[in-house]
């Protein structure tokens, strides 16, 4: 049985469903009860659930951080809502340095998960609510990063973070929240970590995509499917740590031609990653020279004229797309 | 410190315009003609005017953002803020970033951030530069209550107090950190008094009483510079809109807002220059219709300025060479520009 919900109603789902099989799963985060969170995910579930496991705290992402690492080391299995992906940086060290050696250096595992509404709006959210800051977590080895781009994969791939005996950085989409519907199994879905999903089969090229950009390369290869009758082949990674290398390779071998779009800054972005893989594993297999296209490297500006620039979005995508094909 | 005739009236045209403004954007923005999100500080006007009425010309602030008043005395037009509002390329931030978030060091403004309270240690470095140089000029900043709940706040004021800086903390109690009570941000009965943990100066005032909110601050003020180290001040005063404009604030209980509704800082001040003589209808009446006036060509200074292109994303990332801050000099002048 699957029904239609939206991206946002995907993640509560999720949550839910946890929550109800699982006592251990508690909310911890600023604004999540009464309010709901300020993009009312956690609606209805101060009510369901009472205030023992859906805690709001102070404005403290640094002891947010630090606590669900306690809690975790001693049997729970927290769900910490910063209430910006930009915020996490107010409580990155614990993360970075703490939480995330913990298995590592003494053999304890911390299951524990950070949400945040991540990436731009198209609609004027400026520097500090909009940026893509899945590369500050890529980088340091103990984490594991989420984006899923469909309401389904939302569902599925929350319920593994929760499950995940490591410390899971689960990075919503605030674009699609609303934006999005689409079929999303009922009761029980699980998406493993590491599983990409081939969004859309085809010979001409691949895009490998996650996040609000697989969304819009899934449009960009209708697009082009519509309009010049190029058959393009759409890898939405849903996790980058792990990433699924092998589903990339096989898609880049089947087609000759790769380009890797993410929404964050250009330089150091995880992009810049699967490139260099593809270039190292792929390049007896490339008819042409891997493309790239990435947020710019400068702050996510308010103005509206200026975010259209400073993101990439279906269109870009489709003439990135058209240029690979003609090389 | 008594105040005269001419600082009281400044105090009441500062926040009688200052709400002005903002009841001017509130339509703006519900005319969609606004870049980002509003975010207001009605009811709490006292706070920054009678504060930064403290300050003198070439001190610093670092306000947040419900401090439209404390932009004003400090000489920013409001044409300007206009402009910042609708994103325009000639604005604070040329459409860059929005809100009040505007930076001016010429005029002795930090511009904040979102992340909170990031300009509170900020604050303390421009107050210890101050001090380096043996200058007698002080910083204030301000930030909510809930802001006091994060780490970077007790790193700074701890370090504010082992460094002695000349810093004047402007706590504005409202009652609400979005949906969050005070009781639920911390549990001690004042911020105020956490000031003798850390060895500070601390002070408690009624934050909708613009005079006793000014006065406070001057003593302050005068105590950072006269080398007598920083002050915290809790300003106890109450949030009388939701948090920004998208936010109908139906926690907050309607008997809260009641009791404060009788309490409007602007109606308290006004009912004090009548009692002594020195308001009635007509002046008042007269100052509405020049605020009006104000703000209405004001927008429409702003509505005509030219729009940011989207290439201009691209500039301003580094600083050029050379570049050197902007900075207020004790003279009231200012200095601009390479190498100035
Ligand atoms: C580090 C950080 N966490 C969360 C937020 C989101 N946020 C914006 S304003 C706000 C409430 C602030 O309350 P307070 O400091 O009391 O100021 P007020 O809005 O009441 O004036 C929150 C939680 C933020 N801006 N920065
Ligand atoms: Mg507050």
């Amino acid at each position: 049985m699957s029904h239609v919900i939206s991206y946002l109603e995907a993640i509560r789902e999720a949550m839910r469903q946890a929550m109800r099989d699982d006592e251990r799963v508690f909310l911890i985060g600023e604004d999540i009860a009464t309010y709901g969170g300020v993009y009312k995910v956690t609606d209805g579930f101060l009510d369901e659930f009472g205030p023992r496991r859906v805690i709001d705290t102070p404005i403290a992402e640094n002891a947010i951080i630090g606590a669900a690492t306690g809690a975790a080391l001693v049997g729970m299995r927290p769900i910490a809502e910063i209430q910006f992906a930009d915020f996490i940086a107010s409580g990155f060290d614990p993360l970075v340095n703490m939480t995330s050696t913990i298995h590592y250096r003494w053999g304890q595992p911390v299951p524990l998960v950070v949400r945040a509404p991540a990436g731009a709006t198209w609609a004027s959210a400026g520097p500090f609510h909009s940026q893509s800051p899945e590369a500050w977590f890529a980088q340091v080895p103990g984490l594991k990063v989420v984006m899923p781009a469909t309401p389904a994969d939302a569902k599925g791939l929350l319920t593994a973070a929760i499950r995940d005996p490591n410390p899971v950085i689960f990075l919503e989409q605030k674009y699609l929240y609303r934006r999005l519907k689409g079929e999303v199994p009922e009761g029980e879905h699980v998406v493993p970590l590491g599983v990409a999903r081939i969004a859309r089969a085809g010979t001409d090229a691949t895009v490998i995509a996650y996040g609000t950009m697989a969304h819009k390369a899934e449009l960009a290869a209708q697009l082009l499917a519509d309009e010049d009758d190029i058959a393009i082949e759409v890898v939405d990674l849903r996790t980058i740590v792990p990433w699924d290398r092998a589903a990339v390779l096989a898609s880049v071998a089947k087609t000759g031609r790769a380009l890797v779009v993410y929404e964050a800054h250009r330089t150091a972005g995880f992009g810049a990653e699967i490139c260099a893989t593809i270039a190292e594993e792929a390049f007896a297999q490339l008819d042409a020279p891997v493309g790239r296209l990435a947020g710019l490297d400068t702050p996510v500006p308010a103005h509206p004229a200026m975010e259209a620039e400073y993101l990439p979005d279906e269109h870009k995508i489709a003439a990135a797309l058209r240029e690979l094909v003609a090389f | 410190m008594s105040l005269s005739n001419d600082d009281r009236y400044a105090l009441y045209h500062y926040m009688r315009l200052s709400r002005a403004i903002e009841d001017g954007a509130w339509a703006l923005a519900g005319q969609g003609r606004m870049v980002g999100r509003l975010y207001t500080g009605h009811g709490q006007e006292a706070i920054p005017v009678g504060c930064a009425t403290a300050l003198a010309a070439d001190d610093v602030m670092a306000p947040m953002y419900r401090d439209m008043g404390a932009h004003l005395v400090r000489g920013m037009e409001p044409w300007e803020i206009f402009a910042q509002y609708m994103g325009k390329r000639g604005s604070s931030n040329a459409g860059k970033d929005s809100g009040l978030h505007m930076g001016d060091m010429k005029r002795g403004i930090i511009g904040m951030i979102s992340v909170l309270p990031d300009s509170l240690p900020v604050a303390v470095g421009v107050a210890l530069a101050f001090r380096l140089r043996d200058e007698a000029r002080v910083a204030m900043t301000f930030f909510g209550e809930g802001s006091t709940s994060t780490g970077a706040w007790h790193e700074a004021v701890n370090m504010a107090a082992v460094l002695d800086v000349p810093l004047v903390m402007i706590c504005e109690n409202n009652g609400w950190a979005l949906s969050t009570p005070a009781e639920r941000e911390f549990r001690g009965a004042t911020i105020a008094e956490r000031a003798s943990a850390y060895g500070i100066a601390g002070a408690r005032v009624d934050g909708n009483d613009v005079e006793a909110v000014h006065r406070t601050a001057r003593e302050a003020v005068e105590r950072a510079r006269s080398g007598g180290g920083p002050t915290l001040i809790e300003c106890v005063t109450m949030r009388m809109r939701g948090h920004s404009i998208i936010d109908p604030a139906e926690y907050v209980p309607p008997e809260q807002l009641a009791a404060w509704a009788v309490r409007d800082p602007i109606d308290r001040l006004r009912e004090r220059l009548v009692a002594d003589g020195l308001w009635d209808d007509g002046r008042e009446a007269a100052m509405l219709a020049e605020h009006k006036g104000i703000v209405d060509a004001a927008i429409d200074r702003a509505a005509a300025m030219e729009d940011p292109h989207p290439q201009d994303v691209y500039e301003g990332v580094f600083a050029s060479d050379g570049q050197t801050t902007d900075t207020a000099t004790s003279d009231g002048s200012t200095t601009t520009g390479a190498g100035a």
